[in-house]
């Protein structure tokens, strides 16, 4: 009998923590809403599951322990049973499954419109990157970088002159506006985390990485990194101020392009840059 | 005789009066342990193989030429592979001097491979293409050198048996074993094929170089 | 049947004389017997070292900067270390080396393990990795400290520790660990297949065995997987090749390598990490599955799909993989497939929940101390695997992957229950070991403490994973959306965690202590049917059986047949000649819808 009660006392003790709990989600700040439903909806039927299987579970043991003389059933197998169940569970799955899915297909694409940052990842601090007027990124290779050149772009490439460079690990966004987060990094893996934002994606050294949200709610959101990245991942912080249109424009115009980030003007031509940058650096891809 | 054929027997219903077959396979121990140990080189074998699939496709991959005494090497395990085979059927029909004679003549077709193995190595090394100079070369090595490995394994399998084949040429595991380095041989031949071939159709560029599209923004 | 007679005389012959003296017969012991003792206390000993890291871990989580010794080097090297001991060094090696070698002998009915030779070989192997493993410990700037994944690029770059010397023990050790596990996978198979005794069909044997055998094909094709990015890793690391290393400035300095890719790493590294997480689930599910039944009374309810839901989880555990890289920056469109096939492997594992828990209802429950580790089990593994299917639900693991709830997943589901279960298993089958009971009283100290504890620190870390704590932090000083309520129950969660290790010596002490004193066992303690409680000895002497091998009537769940004089029937006794009605009437009810 006790055994049967703790068990079932158990399973209540969890279901009042759940309800009772302090720890829950911080306020959602983008538009990912879906996928907090879609988190709402397992934990309701997980949750519904775990407190009926265990506590038939308890009453079972409760009500079936030993008593002498007793006897168990002989009973191999009951298919219609079994089946029944599979089929339940099957359509339980299901409704998990579906809005998952649905709520993936959003999550991997980009929609029309949207702006574009990069995140730039290092041990152990973060650097962003604006497409700048002509709203493309230019090429960038991290075996391009120097210290004159942090994030590695080609001086080749007249699309990344006018590249906005953020450094400091304070990010700026303007709110309302979906926004695609390329993803680069220089040494080992890193991932981009702002818990309000519910979105995440690994950096990848070597490779480009994407995630995409729209800020919602003006305000002040931490950067965390969430993939092991060394003895400094837990202090690899950033900021980022998600803030109307009218005062992100004046703090993206203060950061320097890479044309002027050499201390050039964006109007000097190509190939003197790019002899600025591999006299100096001595990078060659 | 299959023992996972029964797979939808309900057995508390079987009756307990007779004994039933309990489907044990029809081969020795030592042959259904080398078939699985097989396996697990196949899944070795072709988790490399998937993985230089992959990495080939990231660019910088530059495949490496296979040097031509490749060729003599397939053939010296080849006949291995054709000597082993032969003792084996020597052995079964009562012949037990002629099939130590191939059975020697098995190992010494593995020794010539592995030596010419690494004589292949030489003349890449000498050629410029280093271990580390891309990752085409390091497959390459990787490739040969474990399946280089195995074989070595299987020379000491062949060692042992040899001298059962000295000492108790008539006994029923001296038969066994002769059969199983045969099999081993064999199965060596298939994977050392199979990876030639992989190294072949990349040298000849018949994989579809797929776009990774690293190192943009 | 020529071939399979063979085997018989073969071994019979192997096994005609005992090995004499100390060292023969228990260090290079050939005897699965003892090679699964010697399994079994390694794997222990090892863990021990886990568990008191995993102490070290939690002081710094609870009560940060408490423990002068525990920086932040230290801290992911304890991270690390803890993850790989557990997996792989304590539970695969105590679950297939320990379980399996002394089991599956016995429960099919055979002598020893049809390479025994082989067989020793395989324990000393895995103790030359435990041994690398341990080394680390010693050498320059410690073990590696680059999470139990082992992700390069971070692996071998300066700003992980252990990068000189660590990392290159740890891939070693696992490369002989692979080595060590394919000699004993090699073992159990072909034992299973060939060596069971007459009337032994493969849908007679125990579930045990059945979790065992297919964990140990999982095994041997899931390690090599591992095998391969090891050896892999290695040359990157050794000789600056580049499988995946891409152009990294390491520190301010650009390194040699150029055009390989982390993401291989990962594909490799979790071809073989998901099935790795059935490899230790399937024994524990085979295992508890004997248990409940015999600890009920009550045959084990729906015996084949219980067969069909190992083989189907074993199969489906090779198209998962990807599973754990939602977030890695791979495709992502694999997210559909891989998500799909995760929530789909739910089904089968459900069944085997149904399974247990409707084998409970009306039977005569024993609540015997491995009893209480079964009911833990199916708790702890239920909550457990209802979390697992948030991680896998592709969307919904966005938000939660690399937080604590992923650490609160893992731990109750593939961490605390099989250890529920090895618990259980080692109450139930120590009496067969040593001839001796547990002490009851300690057993269920050790149980509550165990159960309640473990559950009062994984079920609510699941919520501070909902506040979107990142895991593998060393500290949480300064991150402002974590409410002061959250260090409030890392607090206590370290205290439980350190209860519940402190218990584990009681454990210990009970395991030392009733191998001398404790209460003699008989042969067959808990009246059950399976074959390695019918051996004519106990514990079983050299050979197991004897002079002649069981043979085996019925299968292994006759607990509680109508009819019958007592409420189990062994599997080697024969059928009665006037009681021929019976298998006949049930035969009637079975057909039966």
């Amino acid at each position: 009998m006790a055994v049967g009660v703790i068990l079932a006392a158990l399973v209540v003790g969890s279901v009042i923590f759940s309800l009772l709990s302090p720890w829950w989600f911080t306020p959602l700040a983008s538009n990912w809403g879906t996928i907090d439903d879609t988190l709402i909806i397992t934990f309701v039927i997980t949750g519904a599951v775990f407190a009926v299987l265990m506590l038939f579970m308890a009453y079972a043991v409760a009500r079936f322990r030993h008593r002498d003389g007793a006897r168990a059933d002989y009973e191999p197998e009951n298919r219609r049973l079994e089946l029944w169940l599979t089929g339940a569970t099957s359509v339980g799955i299901a409704a998990m499954l579906a809005p998952g899915l649905i709520v993936w297909n959003d999550f991997i694409r980009v929609p029309e419109g949207a702006s574009t940052v990069e995140a730039l990842g290092q041990q152990w601090s973060w650097s962003f990157r604006f497409p700048g007027a002509d709203g493309v990124l230019g090429t960038a290779d991290t075996s391009r970088i120097t210290a004159e050149n942090p994030f590695g772009l080609d001086p080749d490439d007249p699309r990344g002159r006018d590249d906005v460079l953020v450094s400091g690990g304070e990010l700026h966004l303007p709110a309302g506006t979906p926004v695609k987060v390329v993803l680069r990094s220089t040494d080992v893996l890193h991932n981009f985390y702002v818990p309000q934002f519910r979105a995440k994606m690994d950096l990848v050294p070597g490779m480009v990485s994407y995630f995409w949200f729209t800020p919602e709610k003006t305000g002040t959101y931490e950067i965390l990194c969430a993939e092991l990245c060394g003895v400094g991942h837990s202090l690899m912080r950033g900021t980022v101020v998600v803030e109307d249109e009218g005062t992100f424009r004046p703090w993206l115009e203060q950061n320097p392009t890479f044309a002027q980030s050499l201390g050039r003007r964006p109007e000097q031509d190509v190939a003197e840059i790019r002899d600025e940058v591999q006299g100096e650096g001595g990078a060659e891809p | 005789m299959n023992p996972l054929g029964s797979l939808g027997a309900k057995p508390w219903l079987q009756p307990a009066q007779d004994v039933p077959a309990w489907g044990r396979l029809p081969f020795a121990p030592a042959q259904v342990g080398l078939a699985i140990f097989m396996a697990v080189v196949t899944a070795l074998f072709g988790l490399l193989a998937a993985a230089y699939l992959m990495r080939m496709t990231l660019g910088d991959w530059r495949p490496l030429p296979e040097p031509p005494i490749l060729w003599l090497n397939t053939l010296a395990l080849a006949l291995g592979s054709a000597a082993l085979q032969r003792s084996s059927t020597l052995l079964r029909r009562g012949d037990p001097a002629r099939a130590s004679t191939a059975f020697v003549a098995g190992g010494g077709c593995a020794g010539a491979f592995l030596a010419g193995q690494i004589a292949a190595w030489a003349q890449l090394d000498a050629l410029g293409y280093f271990v580390a100079t891309n990752p085409a070369n390091t497959f390459f090595y990787l490739l040969t050198a474990l399946h280089g490995l195995h074989l070595l394994g299987g020379l000491a399998a062949w060692a042992r048996t040899a001298w059962h084949l000295r000492s108790a040429p008539g006994a029923r595991a001296t038969r066994l074993g002769v059969g199983l380095c045969a099999a081993y041989w064999h199965f060596l031949l298939v994977v050392w094929l199979a990876l030639l071939a992989l190294l072949m159709a990349d040298d000849a560029g018949w994989m579809p170089a797929m776009h990774h599209g690293a190192g943009t923004g | 049947m020529a071939q399979t007679a063979f085997v018989d005389e073969g071994l019979d012959h192997e096994h005609g004389h005992e090995p004499q003296g100390f060292i023969a017969k228990y260090i290079w012991s050939q005897d699965h017997k003892v090679i699964a003792i010697q399994y079994t206390l390694t794997a222990i000993a090892v863990g021990l070292l886990a568990l008191v890291m995993s102490w070290l871990m939690r002081m710094q989580i609870g009560f940060p900067g408490s423990l002068e010794m525990v920086d932040q080097e230290r801290y992911y090297q304890f991270v690390t270390m803890h993850g790989m001991i557990m997996v792989i060094y304590l539970l695969t090696a105590l679950f297939l080396g320990g379980f399996g070698n002394y089991l599956i002998p016995l429960m099919i009915g055979a002598r020893d393990m049809v390479f025994p030779y082989v067989n020793m070989l395989s324990y000393w192997t895995y103790l030359l990795s435990v041994l690398v493993l341990v080394a680390s410990f010693f050498v320059p700037g410690g073990p590696t400290g680059a999470g139990w994944t082992l992700y390069p690029p971070q692996a071998i770059l300066p700003g992980t520790p252990g990068r000189d010397w660590g990392i290159i023990l740890m891939l070693v050790s696992l490369v002989i660990f692979v080595a060590a596990f394919t000699m004993g996978g090699l073992n159990y198979i072909t034992t299973v297949l060939q060596a069971r005794t007459r009337g032994m069909t493969m849908m007679r044997l125990p579930l045990t065995v059945w979790g065992i055998f297919v964990a140990t094909v999982l095994g041997l094709l899931a390690f090599p997987a591992l095998f391969v990015s090891g050896v892999m890793m290695l040359l990157d690391r050794l000789l600056g090749t580049s499988f995946f290393m891409p152009a990294v400035l390491s520190q301010g300095e650009m390194l040699e390598y150029s055009g390989g890719s982390p993401l291989l790493f990962q594909h490799l590294f979790w071809f073989f990490g998901h099935p790795e997480v059935y490899i230790v689930a399937l024994p524990g599910f085979g295992i508890v599955s004997d248990l409940i039944s015999t600890h009920a009374r009550k045959n084990i309810f729906g015996y084949r799909m219980m067969v069909w839901a190992i083989l189907a989880i074993g199969g489906l555990s090779f198209v998962v993989w990807a599973h754990h890289m939602y977030v890695s920056g791979m495709n992502p469109y694999f997210g559909f497939f891989f998500a799909f096939t995760t929530l789909i492997i739910a089904i089968p594992t459900a069944i085997k929940v149904y399974n247990w828990v409707l084998t409970l209802w009306r039977g005569d429950i024993h609540l015997t101390v491995p009893m209480l580790f079964s009911l833990a089990f199916i708790l702890t593994f239920v909550a457990g695997g209802m979390s697992g299917l948030f991680l896998g639900n592709v969307v919904v693991d966005v938000p939660l992957s690399d937080t604590y709830f992923v650490v609160a997943h893992f731990h109750m589901v593939m961490g605390v229950a099989p250890i529920l279960v090895i618990f259980g298993g080692l109450y139930h089958w120590y009496p067969k070991v040593t001839g001796r009971m547990l002490n009851d009283t300690l057993g269920k100290i050790h149980f509550w403490i165990t159960f309640l504890g473990t559950y009062a620190i994984f079920f609510p870390m699941h919520y501070l994973g909902f506040v979107g704590i990142p895991r593998r932090y060393f500290e949480f000083e300064g991150i402002a959306f974590i409410p002061d309520s959250a260090h409030l129950l890392n607090e206590w969660i370290t205290i439980a965690a350190l209860v519940v290790g402190a218990a584990q010596f009681l454990f210990l002490f009970n395991l030392a202590w009733s191998a001398v004193r404790g209460r003699p066992s008989g042969a067959n303690p808990w009246r059950s049917t399976t074959l390695e409680w019918q051996t004519p000895e106990t514990p079983p002497g050299h050979g197991n059986w004897g002079a002649r091998l069981p043979i085996v009537y019925r299968w292994a769940y006759d607990f509680s047949v109508p009819g019958a004089a007592e409420d189990y029937i062994p599997q080697n006794r024969p059928p009665e000649r006037d009681a021929p009605g019976l298998h006949g009437s049930l035969r009637a009810e079975g057909a039966a819808p």
